[in-house]
């Protein structure tokens, strides 16, 4: 009884949680379009932009997803996700450096 | 009498955590499934940065893009994420009726996404717009079409956890839960794949 009714407070306390970031992502997508349109060095541009997508991005993770209570198991996995990510990513770029060099 | 077997005789662990891992069978291998499709966008991703680097000339989005829809894109599907976290919640406090009206928000913000795509996409092909028109365009229509599918495969399995899957609830509380704890967690990849592709494409 009193565990279901922690287990009722714990939940109420989530939901808060959920509509703060909720509030947060919707301030975030205002100022993502808002600084799209300051005049920038397009590499400035693109990396404050994929800065506040990348924070967007975390919060949806850590709250939504319930990453930041999860198990470690799952921790792991996506650590080793995360890394192939950018050597996937890392793989044009060498590509394209390696015919920048021959050019 | 069927009922009366635990899930867990035929299929094991879709409840009840594993020993070793500590997590059900159905998070786990959720998040397994979300690791594979991090790949699958990461590859489009890279062959996005691949065609944008090798580029002598890149135009801005929002020259042929509209921005204020993508930009209602974003919220509609942020809300969405919003509503299907509060379903999953509702579950958690056992009350099916809240769970019914949250989950109905999320399919119908999936519905509202599909919709602006659609004005966006039938706009681009008006003014002639198409994937063969130049390399932007190609890789907006691949990744958005991608993402799109994406989106009706989420409201395909929560139209389903929402309708007759939701029978579930009378016979095996905790393993409906964890359904929609999985679904949830896809329909919030998919909001997380677009938090990406919004700036990505239409904004840088």
């Amino acid at each position: 009884m009193s565990a279901s009714h922690d287990h009722e407070i714990d939940i109420d306390h989530h939901v808060k949680v959920y509509i703060r970031v909720f509030i947060a992502l919707l301030v975030l997508t205002v100022i993502t379009v808002a600084v799209s349109y300051l005049e920038m060095s397009p590499p400035a541009a693109i990396a404050l932009g994929l800065f506040i997508a990348s924070v967007k991005a975390s919060l949806v993770a850590c709250y939504f997803m319930h990453l930041i209570s999860e198990r470690k198991l799952i921790g792991y996995v996506l650590v080793l996700t995360v890394l192939f990510f950018f050597f996937e990513l890392l793989i044009p770029l060498v590509t394209e450096g390696n015919n920048l060099g021959m050019g | 009498m069927a009922s009366a077997h635990s899930i867990d005789d035929v299929i094991p662990y879709t409840v009840a955590p594993r020993e070793d891992t500590g997590l059900n069978n159905v998070k786990l291998g959720i998040w397994l499934f979300l690791a594979s499709e991090v790949m699958l966008f990461g590859a489009l991703f890279a062959g996005y940065l691949l065609l944008r680097v090798g580029a002598t000339d890149w135009p801005e989005g929002r020259t042929y893009l509209s921005v204020p829809w993508a930009f209602t894109n974003t919220l509609v599907l942020i809300s969405s994420s919003v509503t299907m976290v509060m379903a999953w919640a509702s579950l958690i406090r056992k009350d099916l009726g809240k769970y019914r009206l949250w989950m109905g928000l999320t399919v119908l913000g999936g519905f509202g996404f599909l919709i602006i795509k659609y004005i966006e996409y039938s706009s681009k092909f008006h003014h002639g717009y198409f994937p063969e028109t130049n390399t932007f365009l190609a890789i907006y229509f691949t990744l958005t079409a991608l993402h799109g599918l994406h989106v009706i495969s989420g409201m395909a399995v929560n139209g389903y956890l929402l309708g007759p899957g939701t029978k579930m609830w009378q016979t095996e509380p905790q393993r409906f839960t964890n359904r929609v704890e999985a679904a949830g967690l896809f329909w919030h990849f998919v909001d997380l794949v677009w938090i990406f592709l919004f700036p990505i494409l239409y904004l840088l």
